[in-house]
């Protein structure tokens, strides 16, 4: 396959997933947010943070509330990351590899961001955001399923799954950090009784909720959570889950050495962290900040492997 | 309220499918007959239909024109226009005796150039021919062909005969909409096609491939072909991925593609280098090949000429193909057929005037308000004077260009184009509209059962061309025997 179809299907995945996960997470906060108390105030802005895109919004909005923040990561033309850009982004990929990917794949690509593009405004206001988000989530999944029933699982699949799994891998990195450290602000009402809440809704935006209770049982706490997020190994958005994937997409592709080692490692180094501790001793950050460079890495052999030196068409 | 046809009144034009107010032609009765069993929510019903069609199914052009480049929805009108299977025949007769004689033509140019030696044609029109390549001079591809995909412009006039327009011999494009034409009509009015005997278009993509295949330069199974395109921002993108994924072909770009020491080309895929067999380029000459051509094209393949040439790679079209799609060649194509074929043209030529004859630039200066005033080497109807809509500013902007650069103008009448019933928001309206066939020529030659029908959208209007708001139908040739 060319490398640089290779390299578009790759990029469609990432996109796709960005946006869902982006999906996912604004709708848990705004559940959320129902939930909370008026004297605890929510950090939307925390939100921003967790895509890595806050100087970008620091840049173009005075202030932080919710409707900003929110519209900043559903639809602003500026961020690159928001869901529509992403939605637009992958559209363009699925439109550019339309002689490989499976045509329904392309009709499905197309009506989600064609909903996306006409019904953006029901996703910024609170009225309509709730289904709005879901209709996201769903098609997007429909996307996901429609690929891996239909397609044929070659290369070009490999690609995809590569894609996908290593942004999913991000974003739970992103999650357990930023989600963990930053969102709720201290200045009001001790937030120590909402505690339970708030993990709960990073655990909502992963849809990781429901599977929690069922395989982790305890009484929902912060080293549970971030150890099922970042280890557990049958929870298919867990960060070492999606590495495992990863790991196994790479196996098949040809010339795989360098991925393949800095994958191996990366899923050791998630593997091994012992969770306990890095909450104790407030590690957890610069943990999972050097998770994300390996992941970062992982990316930048990907390409070097198998892409073309050319500026890539990418975020 | 239903359409009445006696209200329909195409006047002073020759109508496709209606003869006078209230009298369909033969072949299109049983269509105006069933368009008028529906009611106007009916047809607007099915008009929403096809837009939903067109929009869920992802068809779409590029313009570029307006900042950025838009993914447009292709415009569409449900009324299909019909044309019999025994009028047809005659015309693709036509198309095929003129893709012949083009053909051999333009291998007579690069080669030993008989018909100038034999002076059927003045040698001035190949000396100032902006699309003559001189690096072909000496090479005779596969099978003598050098244009194996022609899109040639047919018009009808008032009395409803055939005219050759234009031939596109460089890079015609279209032939995908005329295939999803029909697929948006199939959804549409799927009734229709249950009671009328209308010829098929599908084959086109396997034709396409087994014409590719013909001038492999490795006799093998499954040659590896490839269709370069300039990339996601041409206009004509949808119908590259189109015919690369109908064809099961790789869809590539410039930078793909490399040219090996062994002067054969590979393209970059996630295994290494594989070699490619065919390129069905959909890139102008001038930038396919840095090396030998524009040297700042960041869209072609360095060394591609040099594997072109030395057999290793079959290109279509091939380079140097557009010489005879210049408009001033254009009119010696009559001249050509006899020559090369010793027959008579079964399609006529459109009369044109060659501004850089003294006799005929003088009359087209004279009459300028009655003719269509087009520069030699342009398409997408850019650049054009219609004489009798022009402002006498524009006109005398155009007498002066004429004057500086004669050999680069042609004039032809306006004719009075042929118009179909159109839907125009809830009126049914007369259009003008034009036909473009698709000719297909390696071992053997191949024409699709009509072609792609553009429609002139705004009233009165003669230009067709989708990227200056023309619109299309779908093009019927029915067996009226079965």
């Amino acid at each position: 396959m060319l490398s640089r179809v290779a390299e578009r299907v790759y990029w469609m995945a990432r996109y796709v997933e960005r946006a869902e996960n982006t999906a996912r997470m604004v709708t848990a906060f705004h559940l959320l947010a129902l939930d909370m108390p008026k004297s605890v105030q929510l950090s939307w802005k925390g939100l921003v943070e967790v895509t890595g895109n806050d100087e970008l919004f620091d840049n173009h909005y005075q202030r932080d509330d919710e409707r900003n923040c929110v519209k900043f990561l559903l639809a602003d033309a500026d961020n690159p990351s928001s869901v529509l850009n992403s939605l637009r982004s992958a559209r363009e990929n699925v439109r550019t590899t339309r002689d490989l990917v499976p045509s329904e794949a392309w009709e499905v690509m197309n009506e989600l961001y064609l909903f996306a593009r006409d019904e953006i405004d029901q996703g910024i206001g609170k009225r309509g955001r709730f289904e709005f988000l879901s209709s996201i989530v769903q098609r997007c999944q429909t996307l996901t399923g429609l690929l891996a029933g239909t397609m044929s699982h070659d290369a070009a699949y490999d690609f995809i799954r590569l894609g996908r799994n290593l942004e999913r891998a991000d974003m739970s990195t992103r999650q357990i950090d930023v989600g963990a450290l930053k969102l709720l602000k201290k200045d009001g009402e001790d937030p120590e009784p909402y505690e339970g809440l708030l993990w709960t809704s990073i655990l909502r935006s992963e849809s990781g909720f429901q599977m929690y209770r069922q395989h982790v049982k305890r009484r929902i706490n912060g080293v549970d959570v971030v150890r099922f997020l970042l280890q557990d190994n049958a929870f298919p958005r867990s960060v070492t889950h999606a590495l495992t994937q990863v790991q196994d997409a790479l196996e098949s592709l040809p010339n795989n050495e360098v991925p393949l080692r800095l994958v191996i490692q990366a899923r050791r180094h998630a593997m091994n962290a012992s969770v306990d501790e890095l909450l104790a001793e407030d590690g957890l950050h610069d943990f999972v900040d050097r998770l994300q460079q390996d992941i970062a890495d992982i990316h930048g052999a990907n390409a070097e492997t198998w892409f073309l030196a050319a500026p890539a068409h990418a975020a | 309220m239903a359409i009445d046809w006696k209200q329909y009144d195409p006047k002073p034009f020759f109508d496709e499918l209606i003869a006078k107010p209230g009298k369909p032609r033969k072949p299109a009765k049983p269509l105006t007959d069933y368009l008028s069993s529906l009611d106007d929510a009916e047809i607007q019903s099915r008009k929403a239909a096809a837009d939903s069609a067109i929009l869920e199914m992802g068809i779409s052009f590029t313009v570029y024109t307006e900042g950025e480049n838009i993914d447009r929805a292709w415009p569409f009108d449900i009324i299909p226009r019909v044309i019999t299977k025994a009028e047809w025949e005659r015309v693709s007769e036509g198309l095929e005796q003129r893709l012949t004689a083009l053909n051999m033509f333009i291998n007579d140019i690069y080669n030993k150039q008989q018909i100038f030696k034999d002076k059927i044609i003045p040698r001035y029109v190949l000396k100032q021919s902006k699309n003559f390549r001189e690096q072909c001079v000496g090479i005779t591809p596969p099978h003598g062909v050098w244009a194996h995909i022609c899109g040639t412009d047919l018009v009808r006039d008032g009395k409803g005969d055939f005219y050759v327009l234009e031939d596109n011999l460089r890079v015609p494009s279209g032939v995908s909409y005329m295939l999803e034409n029909r697929q948006v009509t199939k959804r549409v009015f799927p009734e229709l096609f249950e009671n009328s005997s209308i010829l098929p278009v599908d084959e086109y993509p396997t034709q396409l491939f087994d014409m590719l295949a013909s001038i492999s330069p490795r006799p093998q199974d499954y040659p590896e072909i490839a269709v370069l395109t300039p990339g996601i921002y041409n206009s004509a993108y949808f119908e590259h991925s189109f015919l690369a994924q109908r064809m099961g072909a790789e869809l590539v770009e410039g930078a793909d593609l490399v040219v090996g020491d062994d002067d054969c080309v590979y393209m970059r895929t996630i295994d290494g280098l594989e070699r490619v067999d065919v390129i069905y380029r959909r890139i102008d000459d001038e930038f396919i090949d840095p090396e030998v051509f524009n040297p700042d094209s960041m869209l072609g393949v360095p060394g591609l000429m040099r594997a072109w040439r030395k057999g290793n790679v079959g290109l279509a079209n091939a380079p140097g193909a557009g010489v005879a799609d210049d408009k001033v060649m254009y009119a010696f194509v009559p001249e050509v057929i006899r020559y090369y074929l010793d027959e008579e043209p079964i399609l006529p030529n459109v009369p044109t005037y060659l501004c850089v004859d003294d006799k005929d630039r003088e009359y087209v200066l004279d009459h300028l308000d009655e003719l269509v005033v087009k520069p030699a080497n342009e398409s997408g109807g850019y650049g054009m004077l219609v004489g009798p809509h022009a402002t006498k500013k524009q006109r005398a902007e155009f007498a002066q260009l004429i004057q500086k650069d004669p050999r680069n103008y042609i004039a032809q009448p306006t004719l009075d184009l042929s118009v179909a019933p159109t839907l125009c928001g809830d009126d049914i309206e007369p259009r003008h509209l034009d036909l473009r066939p698709f000719i297909l020529q390696g071992v053997r030659t191949d024409v699709t059962a009509g072609g792609l029908t553009r429609v002139a959208m705004r009233k009165g209007s003669l230009v067709v061309n989708s990227s200056q708001g023309g619109g299309s139908k779908d093009t019927w040739i029915v067996d009226e025997e079965n």
